[in-house]
Formats: structure tokens, sequence, C-alpha cells
């Protein structure tokens, strides 16, 4: 390394939120990328949130196309991208515009000013230059011309004008690289490998990144601009890497086929934000993984179908306004009873609603959705992390119990990253998939285990055992077509018991953090583990008698949950919807479970729970303890 | 076949199940065909599948001894792509109608066929809605009066054999119900390797009676009929009439043969000019019949797909999943 960042004395931080925010077309993405992933090997916890507007390229300068990255990350565990951002990166005045309300009184505000043009000025809605006229008052400002800099630092290379700006966001990084004492190395290695094609825009790149870094080093700071140095988290022995959740869940899926002994087929059509798994997947030919860019949505539920049918684990993934379209067709393999793996990587609905932004919107799709009564497997992941065990997990249930399992995930996981502790593949049990070979007595295809009621599952090429199946209801004891009343109750209660004793195959309900019995239990699922475990974390702190409990099985839910909740004396669901595990908890268990909805399109900050559960629980009193939970 | 150890008959492809179409449907003679080619090809129940939608015809695969799955309405060309770039060695046949293939399927029909699947797509095509009870379909001719047309249907039709054709369709055949060419062309399009999409003008007794009377009937056909043969000029099934080509309107004219026009003067059909096909598939008074186009030379589909996986394991990419999940960059806590 060239210039080494120990040499300084640093301020030590515990924990740091830094946002970078700018146009769309400015590389904060890839900026807030390459700095979390030097964090990451610099041995922090972190967590990352994404914002990004739907448009690729949103005109310049305006609102509208302003793209944000916030990391946090920590000398110790942490579990969200952070509520309100120390540090706030703004290229350009509608990056300041849009994202200033949010950086904390007294935070660390680095501009662009070369980026402060009067036109930029009124695209983004200011009378008076921010600059000048004391907006930064409450904040510590480091306010450098980052586009006239970077234009300097790589003229050498005679790059053309406009590549020549593209360069800026990396000039930003080696200037936050030696704030923050990072190391340069990874993402010169990063640089030099995606450039390889022109090796002169590559070392561009790099000028720019350490022209950023030695201007940190040279430059005398303004008063309140330090320099810091976040130690290394305390984790868990292990090996490490930074995951997001989509890769996570890709890898999930390829592990629990192999766990199978099945090849595995994903059939999907792009679609944000789900279209990465297909990316991730497209790779990985040589794990006996074939995907498929099918022509619909339906298509590439159809053709997942198709390959279960030829004895494959069929898997298919989407958003919301997917999952609607393939609905006819998960009917299809919940009436012939044949595995299949879909997973929807959720975003703001209804329609086309908010595709980048991140919602829990398909809680009542995933469990309700669908013509008849339709019963399938719902889980959901908490962390980007957890995407790998409920990849492994929805391909278990899926082929034990032939059945269709739903994994939702969401925006925030699927674009979040966060440092995750490699499992090892010796850990998991395999669980190979069992095809009928032997012709059993009075065969036919809707022959049924009598423990998991799953129906025999014969590849086509078997000999002896051809057989037609088929959406039309099928006699419970020929699998023949069947109009007959009373078969057709008995199927249907068929169907939903198969799916209800999954619940004997899944972990009892726990409490994530607290005891049985306390003054208010917060329900949650999926992405918002993090933000409710924290807040929980601090109103105990206070010496509260509140409990977290998170639902990774969402259907069936797991044994226990009634009695569990109803032991406390109430029961908080936050959800980044308008109120569906609420109603789902309430209708099944018959709890007095009270929603708390956000749906902005961004994830749950810790402060927001924190207050609301206070508020909740009122003055604290030794009259109201819960009900004693009986064993 | 001789390879075959086992001698096979239609028998061996019938399954228990009670034929349910309506008395007189023209799907018991393609069912019949069907059952009647297969032992001649070669084919296995075991490794043989037949694929449906939804319609009258969908209901085929219960009829045969084979795989069968009987899918929902127009999906029936995905299902059995997913199946086959999964099971390759599997003989797949796609039972379709005209509204399944053309109308709520489109898209999948469309698809099935650019990507050049290998697999066998045979399309009834009665002109009518028979399972909903007699609604005008995506191939009625204009002014068919059924219940959702009373005073007659505005649509205008498709020629399938020119959807298929403007999908680049490799193999594109017609024929119909009772023809004893029948079970030859279902012989001709297992052999074909990639997709092959067979017509068949199927007479529904119920709801469109005799809507093909014209080119099926015993007496009138021979005058309609033009079945085609690779190499030979095209003449009608009674001689009299053949194809030539109007060179100052790039259009085929029907002419009748002896009055002033010799059989030399006619166009030679040649199955793998696709411009040929075209302008043969959608004839006012004569129906071409038998294999209108036919390109084995194009790529198939699941054959590249096998070959990428088999080139990414060749590459020596590591199938071990504990290295996947340690590629890129990792550290150590301890």
């Amino acid at each position: 390394m060239q210039t080494s960042s120990k040499d300084v004395k640093r301020e030590l931080l515990d924990s740091v939120v830094i946002r970078f925010c700018g146009d769309s077309g400015d590389g904060m993405q890839l900026t807030g990328t390459q700095f979390s992933s030097a964090t990451a090997l610099m041995g922090n916890d972190l967590a990352t949130f994404p914002d990004f507007p739907a448009e690729i390229r949103a005109p310049t300068g305006t609102l509208y196309g302003v793209s944000g990255f916030q990391v946090h990350f920590a000398d110790h565990d942490i579990l969200t991208p952070g509520d309100e951002p120390d540090v706030l990166v703004a290229m350009n005045p509608a990056a300041l515009k849009v994202n200033l309300p949010a950086l904390k009184q007294g935070g660390q505000l680095i501009v662009n000013t070369g980026a402060f043009t009067s036109a930029n000025l009124d695209k983004a809605g200011y009378t008076s230059n921010p600059l000048e006229d004391g907006t930064f008052e409450p904040y510590r400002v480091l306010a450098i011309d980052i586009s006239a800099l970077t234009l300097q630092s790589v003229a050498a290379f005679n790059l053309g004008a406009k590549a020549a700006g593209r360069c800026k966001n990396l000039w930003t990084l080696g200037l936050m690289f030696w704030l923050f004492g990072r190391e340069r190395d990874s993402t010169i290695e990063w640089i030099r490998k995606k450039f390889a094609k022109d090796p002169n825009l590559a070392e561009a790149n790099v000028a720019a990144l350490n022209a950023g870094h030695v201007y940190g080093e040279t430059a005398e700071l303004p008063q309140g601009i330090g320099i810091y140095q976040v130690p290394k988290a305390q984790l868990a022995p292990g090996t490490y890497r930074t995951i997001s959740g989509n890769d996570a869940l890709a890898w999930g899926l390829v592990a629990g086929a192999k766990l199978a002994e099945l090849p595995l087929f994903y059939g999907s059509y792009p679609i944000t934000p789900a279209s990465t798994l297909l990316h991730a997947l497209a790779r990985l030919k040589a794990f006996d993984v074939v995907t498929f860019q099918a022509e619909d949505e339906i298509a590439a539920v159809a053709s997942a179908i198709g390959a279960s049918f030829g004895g494959a684990i069929g898997v298919t993934g989407t958003s919301g306004p997917g999952v609607a379209l393939k609905t006819e067709a998960i009917g299809l393999a919940i009436a012939t009873e044949l595995p299949l793996v879909i997973c929807d990587v959720q975003r703001g609905g209804p329609s086309t609603g908010l595709p980048t932004k991140t919602e829990q919107s398909d809680l009542f799709q995933a469990v309700w959705g669908r013509n008849g009564d339709a019963p399938l497997v719902v889980l959901a992941a908490a962390t980007p992390g957890d995407c790998f065990y409920m990849g492994i997990e929805a391909v278990r249930l899926a082929t034990k119990y032939m059945t269709p399992v739903m994994v939702l995930t969401d925006g925030y996981l699927a674009n979040g990253a966060e440092p995750w502790k490699i499992p090892s593949m010796k850990d998991f049990a395999p669980f190979p998939a069992k095809h009928l070979t032997e012709k059993p007595e009075g065969f036919h295809p809707f022959m049924r285990d009598p423990e998991t009621l799953a129906r025999v599952w014969v590849k086509p090429g078997t000999p002896e055992l051809m057989h037609r199946i088929g959406g039309l209801e099928k006699g419970q004891h020929s699998g023949n077509i069947s109009y007959d009343p009373a078969n057709h109750e008995a199927m249907t209660k068929l169907r939903a018991e198969k799916i209800a004793r999954i619940a004997n195959d899944v972990p009892e309900a726990t409490l994530d953090t607290g005891e049985p019995g306390g003054e208010l239990v917060v329900v949650g699922w999926g992405s918002t583990y993090g933000a409710i475990k924290q807040a929980v974390a601090q109103v105990r702190a206070k010496g509260r008698k509140v409990a977290h409990l998170h639902l990774r099985n969402l259907w069936p839910l797991p044994r226990g949950l009634g009695s569990l909740l109803s032991s406390f004396g109430q029961v908080m669901v936050p959800e980044m919807n308008n109120g569906q595990l609420v109603k789902l908890l309430r209708a099944e268990l018959l709890v007095d479970a009270q929603p708390f909805d956000k749906i902005t399109g961004q994830p749950f900050r810790i402060a927001e729970l924190v207050s609301e559960i206070e508020r909740r629980l009122g003055a604290p009193t030794t009259e109201r303890p819960g009900v004693q939970l009986q064993a | 076949m001789t390879e075959n150890p086992r001698v096979l008959t239609k028998k061996d492809f019938s399954s228990d199940q009670e034929v349910r179409w309506c008395p007189g449907c023209g799907d018991y003679a393609i069912l019949a065909a069907m059952q009647r080619a297969l032992p001649e090809i070669g084919a296995t129940p075991e490794s043989t599948v037949f694929v449906s939608g939804i319609g009258c015809s969908s209901r085929f695969p219960y009829y045969m001894s084979t795989y069968g799955f009987h899918t929902i309405h127009g999906r029936a060309p995905a299902i059995a792509t997913g199946l086959k770039i999964a099971r390759p060695e599997l003989d797949v046949w796609v039972i379709t109608g005209d509204g399944d293939a053309l109308s709520i399927g489109g898209n999948h029909f469309l698809h099935l066929l650019r990507r050049n699947v290998n697999l066998q797509i045979i399309l009834f095509n009665n002109q009518i809605y028979g399972l909903t009870k007699g609604q005008f379909s995506p191939t009625s001719a204009v002014g068919t009066v059924t219940p959702s047309s009373p005073v007659g249907s505005i649509d205008q039709p498709v020629c399938p054999a020119r959807v298929a054709l403007g999908a680049n369709a490799k193999f594109v055949a017609r024929g119909y119900d009772v023809s004893r060419e029948l079970p030859e062309l279902f012989k001709e399009a297992h052999a074909f390797p990639g997709t092959a999409f067979v017509e068949v003008l199927q007479n529904c007794p119920v709801f469109n009676d005799g809507v093909f009377d014209l080119i099926t009937d015993r007496k009138s056909g021979p005058q309609h009929q033009l079945w085609l043969k690779h190499g030979e000029p095209m003449i009608t099934a009674d001689k009299k009439k053949g194809l030539r080509l109007n060179p100052k309107t790039l259009q085929v004219d029907v002419v009748t043969l002896g009055e002033g026009v010799s059989e030399s003067e006619l166009l030679v059909h040649d199955e793998t000019n696709s411009t040929l096909a075209w302008l043969i598939s959608d004839l006012p008074d004569v129906k071409a019949l038998g294999v209108l186009y036919r390109d084995p030379s194009a790529p198939v589909y699941d054959d590249a797909v096998q070959a990428q996986v088999k080139m990414a394991k060749k590459a020596g990419a590591s199938a071990d999943v504990d290295a996947l999940l340690h590629g890129g960059h990792t550290w150590k806590v301890s």
C-alpha cells in the first residue's frame, strides 16, 4: 500500500453511518458498495441500504433522479443500516435537498461545490445558494470542488470531458477512505478488473481514487472535520464475506438442490428487484443449474413446473406483480402436488407501485392469493444472510412434502449487504429427494406417505409407472379425474392438512429476545428483524418487560405461537404495509394483535419503533403483568 | 422399428380411461392416428409425454397410456419447454387447440417456435371454442354466428401456419382429422430436430359442423386438397389444378391444367424455402397439406442449453458449494 492510513492519529468511533448521494448517473451505488467492501475487509460489522430511483438515468440534477447508498459500520454487532447518517456526502444540489433533512444535527457534510451551478440549484428548487445562505450552520462542512479536482487528477489520461467527469465518484471514495482509515487495495483491484479492456480508463480511475486520498492527507481540513478510526468488531470466529440477500438466496437454492441431490431449474422473467437472482444463477451452470429467461412471468413459473414434473427442483423468482401473474400456475402446482419454489422479492405495490422501494407487500398474496382453497408454504427471510438458509429450507420442504413453497424477501434484503459468517455444507444434513422407481401395489400418482401426506414423485421415463396428472380434481384413491362432491371436499381437506402438518417439521415459536408473560411483545417478519431487535433491546435496557418474536414460518404458523402471544399484555405488529400479518394473527389465533404500519417505501428506523413501543407501554407499572404462560 | 425389442401396438398407447369427446368429434380420429403412429416410430409409453393446455383437444393426454400433463389454458408450450430442458431425452408432444395456442397462449406459442425446442406441437383447429360452448375463436371466419357473436363475428382470423412461419418455426405441416396421411405427418414431425408444428383441421360436430367439408369431403375434397411433396409440382389431389407463380404480383395463382397450362409451368415444392411456404399457406380455394416448410439445419434450443452446461463443466468450474461461498473477498475472525 502506497500511503498507510495508520501513521496518523485518528479519533476512535464505535460506529458511523455514512450516506452517499448524487445523481443516478453519478455512481453512488458503486461508491457505497466499494466503501462497504473495504469496510468489511477491515473487520467492521456493517449493514447497507441502497436507495435508488426507478429510472435508469433520470434527467441530471433533478430531485427524483437522486440515488443514495447508506452504510452503517461499527466495532460491534449491528443489525440495521442506521437511522440518521452521521456523515452525508452530497454530489449535487438535488442530492443535498433530498438528503439534508436526514443528517444528524452537528453531522458532517461533504459537498461537491462544482455541481452547485445556478442551473442545478434551480432544478433542485433552491432559490438561494445553500453554500452561502447559512443552510449549513447546524453542520460541520467540507465544501470542495470535487468536479474540478477530479478533472485535474485524470488530466494526464486524455479521457474526454465526460469520461473524466465520471471519475469523481472514485475521487470522493478516495477521500472517504482517508477520512475513515480504509484501505484502497480491494477497490484498486476491483477497478483494474472492471476496466480490464481499457487499461487507460482503469488507471485514470485509480488516479482519481488516489488523488482523493492524497487530498485528505495534505489539505488542511476545516474545523470539525476529523479523521477517524472504527476498530474491528468482535464477531464470532470464522471466515466472513459480505453478502446481499439475492446472492444469498441464489446460493441457498443451489445448496438446497445439492442437499436434495437434484438438478435445479430456474425460470424467470426480469423484474426489479428480483433480476439479480437470475443473474447470479445464470453463472452457476457447472452446479447442475439451468436458467431459463422466459417470455413472461407465466412462462417462467410454468417452465419451472414442467421441470419439477420432470424430476428436477423447479424454481421461479419474481416480485409482487410477477407473483400475481403466476398465480394460476401456482394453483396448478398445488393441485398436481409438485414441488416448486417461488421467490418473491417484494416491492411497493399495488400494480407497478414503487419498483425500487421496499415493502412487505405480499403476505396476503402469498398466503391466500389464489383461486380455490390453495394452501402452500410461506417462509420469510430476516436478514440478507438468512436468505441462504431460507433457500435451503424452501427446497427441503418443497421436495419432502410435494408442495410449492414461497420465500418472501424484499428489496431491502435483496440489495442490502452485511458481513456473513460463511457456513460449511458439512453442517447441513442432506435430504435426498425420493423418486419412485418400483411399482408399488395399487399404484396411482396420488398415493401418499401416511405421515407427511406427500404424494409419490415419479419421473417420466420410469417404466411401469406412466400416469397422467392435471389441474382437474383427482379421485383420492385413483388419481383419475373425479367430480364426486365428497371426494372434492376430502381432497381439499387433505391438501390443507398436508400443509398444516409441516408445522411439526419446523421450529416451535420462540422469543428472539425476552421472556414470556411480559408487558408487550413485538412480532415481526422479514426484513424488519434488525430494527425491531435493536428497538426492543433499547426499551429493555430501560427496564421494561418487552419481548421480540420474529416469524420465519408464515404459513403454516409455528406451533405454540398462540399461547406464547397470549401470555403478553400487548401484541404489537410493526409492518412495512397496511397491516397484513396483524390480520393473519388475529384471524388464526384470536389474539388482540395491534398494527404499527410504515408504508413509505423506507425501512423502519430504530428510533420510531422505540418511541412507539414506549407510547404503548405508557408509564411503568408493576400491576400490568401478562397472563402466565401455560405449560 | 427393428431395434426396439418390444413389439408395441396401438393398444399399448391407449389408456384405461373412457374417451369423453362428443360422438363424431374429429378428435377421435386424431387420437387413433397418434396411437397408430407411435409404435411405428419406435416410441415407448414410458419415455413419451403428452402435455396439453385447456380445451376439448387438451383432454388428449388422459387417453394415452404414456406420461401426461393436462395443464392450464395456453401454458402447455411453456411447461413442455421446462420439461424438455430438464429432461432432454424425453419425447415430448404438446397438444393444443386454436383458442389455447393462438388466443390465451399466443405468447408461449410464438416463443416455443422461435426457440426451436425439440418437441412436437399438434394444434387441433376446429375454428371454434368447444369446451366453453361455441364462441368464435381466433381462426373463425368473419361472420361466424355464435352465442358471443349473435350477428356474426367481426374479428379477422389468423392462419396458424402463417403465425408459425412468422414466429420462425422450422417445421410447419398441415393435415386433417380423418385423413389417412395423418400418422405419417406425425412421424415426420417426430423425426424433425426442433419444434415441429402440425395444424390438424378438425371438425366439431356440435358447434361448427362441416366447417372444413369442402376440403375433407370425399367428393369435393380432391379438388381442394393439395398434398405437397418435396421436389414435385404442386397439383391438387384430383390432378386438375396447380399452383403457378405470377411474377407480376408475386402471388400464387390457382390454374387449371390443360387449358393452355402445362405441368412444367407449375411451382415445384421446395420444403426448405420459407418464402414459398408463406405463399402457399393461405390460399383461398386450395388447402396446401403435408409438410409446408422444413429446415432441419437450425440450432435446437435444448441442445444449446446442454452444450452451455457441458462447456461450464468442462471449463473446470468447481461445482463445490463451499468453494462458491468462499469466492471473492473473505476475511477471518479468530
